[in-house]
């Protein structure tokens, strides 16, 4: 480092402390040879990089609808599954940015039993937002909310490995598992999970009231959330207040954005994301994530039970143009593993299915195919763009040959009666942050959600040792060959993967985003600042 | 007026042909009228043949998306690189066919029926009008919503729904109106003659409540399109990849945000055809009026 | 009988009974739609075992027809019930609670659009039928049938565009609550109460102009002329008392889109009121709520109707005072 740059680095040090004007700080850099456009932007850059409280935080949201409930277990859209991640509630568990769990109201986890006894230590001196405090049994009725016999949860699906869960003195909770799971801390960061006080063996969520970062101020289902800052969190939080508002019209949304009436948007439209990039003062969030869209055929059903047939719709796809046209770029395509490159334990196997529409041919051809078509299931429901991209396969396929009828289907009911049911169609998986997750919930002999029916002994076997393995190369190998397994012989196509595309106002700071979910992984409302 | 009068007795004829009736009428219609026509007229034109007058086809993909205007895309693409120009040349045949299709049926069913009611009276009238009301009483867009989440969304489907809830407006109105013509004495002395019920509604009915009927096709004609668009925007409209004007303006609103002139064009298709439909029924209105001010 | 009273009556009757109709189609319908609130709200996470517990709570395992009974027993009492997203014990969020304040924000909208629109409409109505076929006819006339013929989100994304991104001299988004003062909300709701406007203003001033112009041929119109009476005097004094019914008619028409078509504009400005609110609740399957708002909306459509009718009444001496 020159000298220049250590006093550079001292004077943006001192505005993001507040310690130096913006006149002075110019002054200085501009006398150093910088143009006034490069030291203003440096000014406003080095401003929001000290994290600092204050501010009023607002996020234009694009889902949320007036049947959106305080009930957990009903959480399930982009509007609500905030509430538990760094709203109202606080998780046993968090994600950091560098992909890792971390303890939250707990204050440290140990596993023992070849990882199937899990001992939790609960933080001392939480309180809820009524001054209750936080004790192991609030833990316990929160976690039997979930995973009880009536519950009405998706986080039951989550849980299911739990076989029970236990009290152990005021600030000590342990849980008992069917199998090892070395990655079992990560299941508590599921956004169902926050801990509510309790009485009787029931929890209490209908104030709102959890132990989060923000207490919920006012909350109108499907239009907004006003939260003001808890004093007496245990965590750090930076905004005073927070506005969530629930803005599902895109176009309403990138105006609202425009208009200065919210500082950040997410899901914005792709197609006029190059003119949103050149607003004044804006920050693109663009965070390659884990999710993925993906093309389920049933190997149990023709012509998906032969291997050859599914290799040559493998190849007959064009991913990058489906990345470049239903993306417009933001995302990558995939290569029939569902865990993203930017996952621990990801491997690229070999081959790439890159589109070749000889190799196509002579597959579906070896495979007795030639001229016969295939139904594709498709909806908007999948995901956004899924009835173009079924329209963009069927053309790509054409060319290896092969004749793809894309089947619309209604969006309504799509995930009842489609999903899981037809033998090929279109499927949408939200980020888990662990291998494990994204394995066993889909891929899984035994998984309710094995949308492509595919059981492979081997794989099975492998799922199971790597779940239990805390030997970290053993544990990377035994992935690798699982995910080959899944990329050569599975009924998985997985078409890309999906970046999260907002728009973020250069007024509010951050760190490196989280990737495992949109929202800087649901926590912005807690680890964002305003400069 | 003045050629009737002025014309040598032998060539007086009792009755004008309906030909001449027309060319009559054009002859006497006004800038506007012959403004709405002649856009009416050219509008059809491209429905009609719009496989011959568009340089790409429907859902070809020849670019990137949003190229800007150029001699391969007259108009430039849209969202996923298919030329704008052909889409809304497609777009009216989609369109205006719908549109026209629905407006037909729900004149037929809602016209036919509410004649009927006029005519009959009795149960038939007060069972009919009762469901009529009902329906009526629910708001068009959401019922739309409901009805085709249940049928699914197709264009067929889009089309029965629209055109029977259309009907129940049409019914109405052509009640009314046959109502007054029903206790006229043609018809009266109609029913004296002893003729047919077929007779009686297409001969003397009919005629006699064509004017307000042809208004309200106009309009109705034009709220169709519109109610299609609303839908679409909703996201149950004409589904892609289907060139729809409401849709394709639905597909490009972020658009409107940045000041891109692309959702312009066909939001622009729509009202012209509808400022054009209006005028000529205005002039329709006019002339059956029997103001005989102005022109 | 008076024949006000005796309409009034008569029609609150039948009114009735078209409640009654609706209520059985709207039901009928939401029984037809695939899935239910349970696979709704659970997604992608619907198991057969989450699905039956949510139904057995919310009672949704039990028949259609006792379902609807029970429903209407309890609705003729005044009571619409819970809305299903309040299904577990602790948060029961009554119907009627939940739709107060969206429908006060609806009839709020809708008076503000409706102050402007129905006096400006029926001037320039009016005035077109006073000048008619001269250009100021033909603009007004173009320039309203342009602002109907377009859909209407995208007048609102125009108007949003010009207004508060370009110039933020409005909000773009609307989202009111209840500690909303009432000019802020005013300030907040001018321009979806703007779109509305611009989207039936047209219609209710051709409909002015036309029936003005219809009775211009009429004889006693004629006589009126003939005696010397100035244009806009015959107009004004001769014309429009009898023009009266159609274009009341026509108001009460806009007047009920204005509270039931607002879907889209809800949609477009963030407002949170109950056009909204009914499609939220038809695609998450919240029978209770799509009930009530169904029954709120043929409500204002009857009773819009009835002042319409009651109007055209009040204005014909001949309907007013019977032989």
């Amino acid at each position: 480092m020159n000298e220049f740059e250590h006093k550079l680095s001292m004077a943006k040090k001192a505005v993001g402390l507040g310690k130096l004007s913006r006149r002075d700080f110019m002054a200085f850099t501009m006398a150093s040879g910088m143009t006034l456009s490069a030291s203003q932007l440096m000014f406003a850059q080095a401003a929001r990089a000290e994290a600092k409280k204050g501010g009023t935080f607002k996020a234009g949201i694009g889902h949320g609808q007036t049947t959106d409930s305080l009930d957990p277990a009903t959480w399930s859209n982009g509007f609500t599954f905030a509430f538990g991640k760094s709203v109202m509630g606080a998780p046993l568990v968090q994600v950091n940015d560098k992909n890792v769990a971390v303890p939250h109201v707990a204050e440290s986890f140990e596993p023992s039993n070849g990882a199937q006894k899990w001992v939790f230590k609960i933080r001392k001196g939480i309180t809820f937002h009524d001054g209750r405090s936080l004790t192991a049994d609030d833990v316990v009725n929160t976690i039997n909310y979930h995973i009880g016999a009536d519950s009405k949860s998706p986080a039951k699906s989550v849980l299911s490995s739990v076989t029970s869960v236990k009290a152990d003195g005021p600030d000590t909770v342990i849980f008992e598992l069917k199998g090892g799971n070395a990655d079992f801390p990560f299941l508590l960061t599921d956004y169902h999970l926050s801990i509510y006080p309790s009485k009787d063996g029931k929890i209490d969520f209908a104030a709102g009231i959890g132990a989060g970062p923000y207490k919920m101020k006012s909350f109108e289902p499907g239009v907004k959330l006003v939260g003001e800052r808890n004093e007496s969190y245990f965590g750090t939080t930076y905004f005073d207040s927070i506005e969530m508002l629930s803005i599902v019209d895109v176009a309403a949304r990138t105006n609202a954005y425009l208009a200065g009436e919210v500082d950040f948007i997410d899901r914005a439209d792709l197609k006029t994301i190059d003119m949103l990039k050149g607003a004044p003062n804006t920050e693109l969030y663009n965070v390659s994530g884990f999710a993925h869209y993906t093309a389920p055929m049933h190997v149990d059903t023709k012509p998906f039970d032969n291997l050859d047939a599914r290799t040559a719709l493998k190849y007959a796809i064009n991913r990058q143009e489906l990345v470049d046209k239903i993306l417009f770029g933001y995302g990558s395509p995939g290569n029939d593993d569902p865990i993203s490159a930017a996952m621990k334990y990801a491997i690229n196997p070999a081959p790439v299915y890159s589109y070749d529409p000889d190799k196509a041919k002579a597959l579906w051809k070896k495979a007795g195919m030639e001229g016969q078509k295939v139904d594709l299931s498709a909806s908007d429901a999948a995901f956004a763009g899924g009835v173009d991209t079924a329209l963009l396969m069927a053309e790509q396929a054409k060319k290896a040959g092969i004749e793809i009828n894309v089947i619309k289907e209604p969006n309504d009911s799509y995930w009842d009666n489609v999903w899981l049911k037809k033998p090929w169609c279109l499927c949408y998986w939200g980020g888990r942050p662990v291998a494990d997750m994204f394995l066993s919930v889909s891929l899984a002999a035994d998984a309710a959600w094995n949308d492509t029916h595919w059981k492979n002994p081997r794989f099975n076997e492998l799922l199971l040792a790597a779940r239990a393995e805390t030997d970290e190369t053993k544990r990377a190998a035994q992935y690798a060959e699982a995910q080959q397994l899944v990329h050569d012989d599975g009924g998985q196509i997985v078409l890309m993967y999906n970046n999260f595309v907002g728009a973020l106002n250069t007024t509010v700071g951050h760190n490196t985003f989280n990737s495992d979910f949109d929202h800087d992984g649901g926590y912005m409302y807690e680890r964002w600042w305003k400069a | 007026m003045s050629t009737d009068t002025t014309a040598p007795l032998r060539n007086i004829k009792a009755r004008r042909t309906t030909l001449e009736n027309i060319v009559r009428n054009l002859k006497t219609a006004p800038v506007s009228a012959w403004f709405g026509m002649i856009v009416i007229l050219i509008y059809a034109i491209f429905a009609i043949f719009a496989p011959w007058l568009a340089p790409h086809s429907e859902n070809e993909v020849i670019g990137k998306a949003y190229e800007h205007g150029s001699s391969l895309a007259l108009l430039g693409t849209d969202q996923i690189g298919r030329d704008l120009y052909s889409r809304l040349i497609y777009g009216a045949r989609n369109t205006i066919g719908i549109a026209v299709i629905t407006t037909l049926v729900s004149f037929l069913v809602g016209g036919s029926l509410g004649v009927l009611a006029a005519l009959k009276r009795g149960w038939l009238d007060q069972g009919v009008s009762r469901v009529v009301d009902a329906f009526l009483a629910i708001p068009v867009l959401i019922f739309a919503l409901m009805m085709l989440a249940v049928v699914g969304k197709s264009v067929v489907n889009l089309i029965i729904i629209l055109a029977l809830l259309d009907a129940t407006r049409v019914f109405r109105l052509s009640r009314a109106v046959a109502l007054n013509a029903v206790v006229m004495d043609y018809v009266e002395s109609a029913k004296l003659r002893g003729e047919g019920m077929g007779w009686i509604v297409f001969k003397e009915i009919v005629p006699n409540i064509l004017p307000p009927l042809i208004t309200e096709f106009g309009l109705r004609f034009c709220f169709v399109f519109l109610t299609i668009s609303a839908l679409s925007f909703l996201g149950v409209g004409v589904q892609p990849p289907t060139a729809d004007w409401g849709s394709m303006v639905a597909e490009n609103k972020t658009l409107i945000t940045f000041g891109n002139p692309a959702p312009l064009y066909p939001a622009a298709a729509i009202a012209l055809l509808t400022v054009a439909v209006n005028f000529v029924v205005d002039w329709f209105l006019h002339k059956t009026s029997g103001l005989r001010d102005g022109k | 009988m008076h024949p006000v009273l005796k309409t009034v009556l008569q029609r609150l009757g039948l009114g009735v009974l078209t409640l009654f109709a609706v209520s059985i189609i709207i039901f009928s319908s939401l029984q037809m739609l695939p899935g239910g609130y349970a696979q709704n709200i659970l997604g992608q996470g619907a198991t057969p075992e989450t699905v039956k517990n949510f139904n057995h709570e919310l009672g949704l395992d039990r028949p259609a027809y006792v379902r609807y009974v029970e429903w209407i027993g309890n609705a003729v009492q005044g009571d619409f019930g819970n809305s299903y997203s309040g299904t577990t014990g602790t948060i029961k969020r009554s119907v009627s609670a939940i739709i107060a304040p969206r429908l006060y924000n609806t009839f709020f909208l809708a008076a503000m659009a409706a102050v402007v629109a129905v006096p400006l409409s029926l001037l320039l109505g009016v005035l077109a039928a006073l000048y008619r076929n001269s250009w100021y006819d033909r603009i007004v006339n173009s320039i309203t049938l342009t602002t109907i013929a377009m859909p209407e989100f995208f007048i609102a994304y125009l108007l949003m565009f010009f207004f508060a991104v370009k110039h933020r001299w409005f909000y773009s988004l609307s989202t009111v609550s209840e500690s909303t003062s009432f000019w802020e909300h005013v300030n907040r709701a001018t321009l979806p109460a703007l779109t509305m406007t611009l989207v039936i203003i047209a219609h209710m001033m051709r409909m002015t102009r036309a029936s003005i112009i219809n009775l211009l041929a009429s004889p006693y119109i004629e006589m009126a002329q003939l005696k010397g009476v100035s244009k806009s005097q015959v107009i004004l004094r001769h014309a429009l008392p009898n023009a009266w019914a159609p274009i009341a008619t026509v108001i009460a028409f806009n007047l009920a889109y204005l509270v039931v078509g607002v879907v889209v504009v809800e949609v477009v400005y963030v407002y949170p009121g109950i056009g909204q609110m009914m499609v939220d609740a038809v695609s998450s399957r919240d029978m209770p709520v799509v009930q009530a708002c169904a029954l709120i909306f043929a409500a204002t459509y009857i009773l819009l109707n009835l002042l319409a009718d009651i109007v055209s009444i009040t204005t014909n001496p001949r309907l007013l005072h019977p032989k």
